[in-house]
């Protein structure tokens, strides 16, 4: 965790952490260690309209056996930021500074062809539509044989095999007779598990998921996440997971990032996050959501307003048109001066100009009874 | 009387196949069967996964689809028989809130334009002068600025649009107002203000809502009663907050346990009831009790016989044969499974037969997207969940081998 504290000191991080980090694959050995690491990241897109900060300026690791979960709402910059991770959007008018750790690479920097070979094999996403992931004139097998064989130089009965084999895990029945179907045959719910064959073909090292629930239906969704979990303990990996829906995270995440305005506003366990969340836009999800354990209350506590253009991010912290609380710092700088994230217990983040004593008077007494 | 009442509404779509000659081979029960009442003044929920009937419920409503049989008592008028043109003008007094807020808005009108189309079509006001005033003081309670009147959709943010859905709906000032996924398409944040606007709206204007929705917590916030549907029928229908304390169906108790809730302390002890496979096919829907195939309590009988909603105390009516054994726990998950499921069970024959009807019926669906092109959407969506039968037959033939 040290240099999560110095990560205000921008890139003067020195890259790989531990020496220990061999090429061997996962093991149990490697658990809980860092393996992607991503380090000031920024991505600006030029536009006709003008600039857009989708994602200014964000940091995080993620560790082996480990769940992160990235939550907050459309155009907050949760995807851009995995797209980044892949090395998606270096052929667009992107424009991409910090560095991304992969292991003991840095991917920012190299060459194209170098994150090519590490796609697919190293790091792997699950897209949150799968029928529009999938390739509608190839049947679901030759995708899957396909993802393999550019990164395994073997014979296509091996790697058939090896498709059969996927398919079966992430529990789609007969697969003999499934290999040679279309994405347009499959249900949602099947599709979504053909995507997750291919993402883990090559037994990747990490795994992003982008929505990966939010077409399907809740019982559906409960499979997934389910197979989602189980598949990580069986491969050790590190897992990303992109929603704007609390409750999946509940559920599956370890750690948690809360991003707005292409920021992180908070980060932290899991359950410190659910426990004593920091920031005000923390409190407004919790507060937005309906809980279905919960008996009716009188009304939802919606944030006001709307998320801002990425285009014109408001000055000093980008969420002070919206927060309740953005007056009760006596100067002026909640307008003027963009918070840094400061640690509030052993690996919690905010990024609040709130003083600690404020927030947690303000959490207790006001936020947290009406929740 | 209640406000509105439905009784035994049926909405069946042909399947149609050939190329010269229309033969009808087949229907999509969509909606099966569905009787129910709603309150002046109240909130039904209506929940259900996809291609469960839901939507076509609520368009039958409204009689945008053609009901099959049955009745939709609105206030004492059968909606269902009523000839077009008196249909029409009825519609001022049920309207819809769609899912899609700029879907359904015309990009090529402004706000006041959409928003006075229908009081004039519809007789209200004078004149476009008081139309105008009419409308104003409604943007004002939905909470758009007056100067909305002259800019077009794509000039609001997404909850802005869906207000804009819902003053299209209120100038009218309907009795009910169906809303179809009202807050779906929306972020979390804005998903709570549209949620407290209607709770409001209806507080202040006494409305009546049907709300129809995928998301149990939001149904859940805004509903006074909740009717839970399953492949074109009412499983369960109860008070919102009886049901969530005590589902009683056994797809209730498998759809809540399947909403995460957002608090990890919470969803480590939480109990989970996993179903298996997809919905089946509504084209060809599974014989006596529609869950049979993927009840973890199925007895023999829920084959041969098709449960009837039944009242079982304190307005909750439930459509299952078992509720009270399932209660008590005389009867546990899993108990004579293996004789409900026989072909999926055991040998290879079984596999052949379930693979084959599944083929029929993905050529059936392909088939009819073909000549239905320019069908509802509804069509679609059975055709999707046709696809889905492939799926639960090989599914279960799986869980078998």
């Amino acid at each position: 965790m040290s240099e999560l504290e110095s990560e205000v000191g921008r890139s003067s991080v020195p890259g790989p952490r531990t020496g220990a980090a061999g090429t061997a694959g996962t093991s149990a050995a490697l658990e809980g260690e860092v393996f992607l690491s991503v380090r000031d990241l920024r991505i600006h897109f030029d536009t006709d309209d003008g600039l857009v900060r989708s994602v200014d300026g964000i940091s995080f690791d993620v560790r082996r056996g480990r769940t992160l979960g990235i939550v907050g709402e459309s155009g907050s910059g949760k995807s851009v930021t995995s797209l980044g991770i892949m090395g998606l959007h270096r052929s667009h008018s992107a424009r991409i500074s910090g560095e991304v750790w992969l292991d003991d690479d840095e991917l920012i920097a190299s060459s194209e062809d170098f994150v090519r070979r590490q796609r697919g094999r190293k790091m792997a996403m699950i897209f949150q539509d799968p029928l529009s992931a999938l390739h509608p004139y190839f049947t679901v097998g030759a995708q899957i044989t396909e993802a393999y064989r550019v990164h395994h130089p073997v014979s296509k009965k091996i790697a058939k095999a090896r498709a059969l084999d996927m398919l079966d895990r992430v529990g789609i029945p007969e697969p003999a007779k499934r290999y040679s179907g279309y994405p347009h045959e499959f249900s949602g719910g099947m599709r979504q598990r053909v995507m997750i064959a291919m993402a883990l073909v090559n037994n990747p090292e990490l795994l992003i998921a982008d929505e990966p629930t939010t077409a399907l239906d809740v019982t559906v969704q409960a499979q997934i996440l389910d197979l989602i979990r189980d598949l990580q303990k069986e491969f050790g990996s590190a897992v990303i997971v992109i929603t704007h829906d609390l409750g999946v995270v509940a559920e599956i995440a370890d750690d948690l990032l809360v991003m707005y305005a292409g920021r992180c506003v908070e980060r932290g366990t899991a359950e410190q996050v659910f426990e004593a969340p920091q920031h005000p836009y923390t409190w407004g999800l919790l507060g937005s959501m309906p809980r279905i354990d919960r008996d009716q209350t009188e009304r939802l506590i919606p944030v006001r307003g709307t998320p801002p253009s990425l285009i014109n991010v408001p000055a000093g912290c980008a969420f002070h048109p919206r927060c309740p609380h953005a007056d009760v710092p006596q100067d002026d700088k909640t307008r003027t001066l963009r918070p840094e994230l400061r640690e509030v217990g052993s690996g919690h983040f905010t990024a609040c100009h709130l003083a600690q004593e404020e927030r947690t008077r303000i959490w207790t007494e006001e936020v947290e009874p009406k929740l | 009387m209640s406000l509105l009442e439905l009784n035994d509404v049926k909405v069946h779509f042909p399947i149609k196949r050939g190329v010269f000659f229309d033969r009808t081979v087949g229907h999509v029960y969509a909606v099966d069967g569905i009787s129910l009442k709603v309150e002046a003044g109240e909130t039904y929920g209506l929940v259900g996964e996809s291609g469960c009937g839901k939507t076509t419920l609520g368009r039958a409503v409204l009689r945008l689809v053609d009901i099959t049989s049955g009745e939709v008592v609105l206030d004492g008028t059968d909606l269902a028989s009523l000839p077009d043109k008196e249909m029409r003008s009825m519609r001022r007094r049920l309207q819809m809130v769609f899912q899609d807020p700029l879907g359904s808005l015309n990009p090529r009108q402004n706000i006041e334009s959409i928003l006075s189309e229908g009081m004039a079509a519809h007789g209200i006001g004078a004149n476009q002068e008081e139309r105008r005033e009419k409308i104003r003081a409604i943007l004002a309670k939905v909470g758009l600025p007056s100067n909305a009147l002259s800019r077009y959709p794509h000039e609001f943010s997404g909850g802005q649009r869906q207000r804009i859905g819902i003053a299209r709906a209120l100038v009218l000032e309907p009795d009910v107002i169906i809303c179809d996924e009202p807050v779906s398409a929306l972020d979390v944040s804005i998903q709570a203000q549209v949620v407290n606007l209607l709770d409001e709206l209806q507080e202040e204007l006494g409305l009546t809502y049907v709300v129809i929705a995928h998301d149990l917590a939001v149904v859940r916030h805004i509903s006074d009663v909740i009717g839970v549907m399953y492949l074109g029928s009412l499983v369960e229908e109860a008070p919102s907050d009886s049901l969530y304390a005590e589902p009683k169906h056994p797809y209730t108790k498998a759809l809540m346990s399947a909403v995460p809730i957002p608090d990890p302390v919470v969803e480590e002890a939480r109990e989970r009831i996993l179903l298996t496979g997809d919905l089946p096919s509504p084209a060809n829907p599974p014989s006596g009790c529609r869950f049979h195939t993927r009840c973890p309590w199925a007895q023999p009988k829920c084959k041969e016989e098709r449960p009837q909603l039944r009242e079982v105390g304190d307005g909750h009516r439930v459509a299952c044969h078992f509720v009270e054994d399932i209660e008590s726990g005389v009867l546990q998950i899993g108990t004579d499974r293996a004789a409900v499921v026989p072909a999926a069970r055991t040998e290879d024959a079984g596999i052949e037969a379930a693979a084959a009807k599944a083929a029929e019926a993905a050529e059936a669906a392909e088939d009819k997207a073909v000549e239905e092109k320019s069908a509802s959407v509804e069509a679609t969506d059975s055709e999707a969940a046709e696809t889905d039968s492939t799926e639960s037959a090989k599914d279960s033939t799986a869980q078998g081998a």
